[in-house]
């Protein structure tokens, strides 16, 4: 189990000498058939995955060819305090992200999980942080964690004064990420309203008439028993938390905060590798870091999975 | 097409998909069933002070229902609240102080003027429009060739069927943070940037799309190509006749996410988009709020027009989108 469809295709389908009897079609026709989605993902994934890792070994700009540089961009990379500042911050979104990801969801799941009077309206409810754009949800907050907004004015209100969310460094990032929590609560939640629905409910009435309190048999029954579904959601929220861009985009500004120290990785390689001067060179291999280390992530967190349970 | 815990009425091709996936609907699924047994008299009830039943029949007391409600009602006001101050502040008249503290939760005197102002600011109905079309293009063409495409890779017989679906799994894998730039450059050279064709096409077929729709080809029962091949069916037949009916609740799913997605982009939209009159709704909003973020009344009511469509359908469809997420993510 990989990704959410790196899982699929691997579901047994009807045992392959039944279908080999099917085969009643011109010889060209299944690739007729694939045409449009392989031409889209030949075209603009994998062609563009190609020349992303040429063009990161290259001076190239927006409206000028490029001369074959090797490592030089990686070397001024690593020169650059710039890139330095967006990778910690990429760093540190997914540390802070993807435990309150794996935890607070399963958490929601369960609370939303019998079936008591009216809880479907509350499923749906939890969800629509997860319908609106991501523009929306960053603008809401934008206004909400404002200095004169309502969160301060309710701070103001008991007393605890303004805190500002949205000039301080860290409170932006933190700001940040709780927006990214917040948007992706309902949709983590239901992937484990599926996963908890595969446990047997007599564990845990098993765990109940043996004297285990909720917190116990939250550990012993339920964690256990939704392992694999923790470890991909861990896997799918730090590939998504270490991509952040629109959160910080929309609460810090396009420049990335005061003096730019909340720039994240993928604001840097929009920054850098669009509009007419646009460093695509320099942006690619900004590109070729995110690349490895998002696939370095899914690796990390499935091999971790996997240990576990042996 | 559902998850619906109606068995009797189903028909026949649809549960192949339907039974192989317990939705997030799961728990209902299993009502009455394995607890029927185990459930307590009535006089069991009585005897230890107020209890209930809940959907799964099983018992819960009043004061744990009670602690439930509260739970639920606080992050109910965490997740839906935002949204309600945000419609509460776009209903504010100009003369409306905003900012007082304490805050006044409701508008004194509701006003539609904001609306108006946005309009008058930015081509608004224009951004949705653009915004619509982006959204329905891309509903067309996923449900199209992820069908195609997905129907080729589980159901017809050849050589080079598993690189293909290899290409997909990879192309599926791909960060799209990571080759925009690459994208974007692809675009120019076609002279296709600032179109709206351009931000369509990069997703206008989600491999991860064409992977969710072979997955709902493969468990339809082979025995139905059989007969139809007996009736002397080609494969284009059989594709629109037979396979795409019974995968309906899937192809639902497909175009939801993707009416959703294009709808909610972003990151691309900015990127190719450069002309203020070519806007997307998204690229739009994040205009308004850049140049007149001084006045929060009207970057609400951008954002509320912006969210309700999304919203609406959300309503109409809640089951559909629970199901897309259950199928996309939950797999053994």
């Amino acid at each position: 189990m990989t990704t959410p469809t790196a899982a699929t295709p691997t579901t047994t389908g009807p045992p392959a000498g039944r279908v080999s009897r099917i085969r009643r079609h011109l010889p060209f026709t299944p690739w007729l058939f694939a045409l449009p989605g392989l031409a889209v993902a030949a075209a603009f994934v994998l062609y563009p995955f190609g020349s992303t890792v040429a063009n990161a070994f290259t001076d190239r700009r927006t409206l000028v060819a490029g001369q074959w540089v090797g490592a030089a961009n990686f070397q001024e990379m690593a020169r650059d305090p710039v890139f330095w500042t967006a990778l910690r911050n990429s760093v540190l979104y997914l540390v802070g992200v993807v435990p309150a990801l794996v935890l607070l969801p399963l958490l929601l799941a369960l609370l939303v999980r019998r079936q008591i009077p009216g809880i479907t309206f509350f499923r749906g409810a939890f969800y629509t942080p997860v319908v609106a754009s991501v523009v929306v949800v960053g603008l809401i907050w934008v206004w909400l964690l404002d200095d004169r907004g309502l969160v301060n004015s309710l701070l103001e209100t008991v007393g605890i004064g303004k805190v500002g969310f949205l000039s301080d460094q860290w409170l932006l990032l933190l700001s940040a990420m709780f927006v990214t929590v917040w948007k992706g609560l309902g949709y983590y939640m239901i992937i484990y309203l599926s996963a908890l629905a595969n446990v047997p409910r007599e564990l845990h009435e098993a765990a109940a008439v043996d004297g285990a309190g909720p917190v116990r048999r939250f550990l012993a029954v339920t964690v256990p028993a939704v392992r694999s579904t923790m470890v991909l959601v861990g896997a799918l929220s730090s590939v998504a938390a270490f991509k952040v861009f629109s959160e910080v985009y929309l609460l810090a500004g396009p420049t990335g905060g005061p003096a730019g120290e909340d720039t994240t990785l993928v604001m840097l390689v929009q920054r850098t590798g669009t509009g007419l001067t646009g460093r695509v060179g320099y942006a690619s291999a900004l590109s070729v870091v995110v690349f490895v280390i998002t696939l370095a992530l899914m690796l990390i967190v499935l091999r971790a999975g996997r240990k576990e349970d042996a | 097409m559902t998850t619906a815990p109606t068995p009797a009425s189903a028909p026949p091709p649809a549960p192949a998909t339907a039974r192989r996936r317990p939705g997030p609907s799961g728990p209902a699924g299993e009502r009455g069933g394995a607890t029927g047994g185990r459930r307590p008299g009535p006089e069991a009830a009585r005897r230890k002070g107020p209890r209930f039943t809940d959907g799964d029949g099983r018992r819960i007391t009043a004061g744990a229902l009670a602690g439930r409600y509260v739970l639920l009602l606080g992050v109910l006001l965490l997740t839906v609240g935002p949204f309600l101050w945000q419609l509460s502040t776009s209903l504010k008249g100009p003369t409306e102080d905003i900012y007082s503290s304490p805050p006044s939760f409701l508008p004194a005197d509701p006003t539609l003027h904001n609306y108006a102002r946005v309009a008058d600011t930015i081509p608004v109905w224009d951004y949705a429009l653009n915004s619509l079309l982006v959204a329905v293009a891309s509903v067309l063409t996923n449900c199209v060739g992820a069908a195609l495409a997905g129907y080729t890779l589980a159901r017809l017989r050849y050589r080079g069927r598993g690189l293909l679906t290899l290409v997909f799994i990879v192309a599926m894998l791909v960060p799209v943070e990571g080759i925009i730039i690459a994208q974007f450059q692809t675009m120019r050279e076609l002279h296709l940037n600032n179109t709206l064709l351009g931000v369509v096409l990069p997703g206008c077929v989600g491999a991860m799309n064409v992977l969710l729709m072979r997955n709902a080809f493969l468990n339809l029962p082979v025995e139905v190509d059989e007969a139809a091949l007996m009736d002397g069916a080609n494969a284009w037949q059989r594709f629109t006749r037979i396979a795409l009916p019974a995968v309906r609740g899937t192809l639902a799913v497909v175009a939801i996410f993707a009416f959703m997605g294009a709808w909610d982009d972003f990151l691309w939209p900015l990127i190719v988009l450069s002309d203020s009159s070519r806007f997307t709704l998204t690229v739009g909003l994040n205009y308004l709020h850049g140049t007149f973020s001084n006045d929060p009344r009207l970057v609400a009511a951008g954002a509320i027009i912006a969210v309700a469509p999304l919203i609406l359908l959300f309503v109409c469809l809640q089951r559909l989108f629970f199901r897309g997420v259950g199928e996309g993510a939950v797999k053994g």
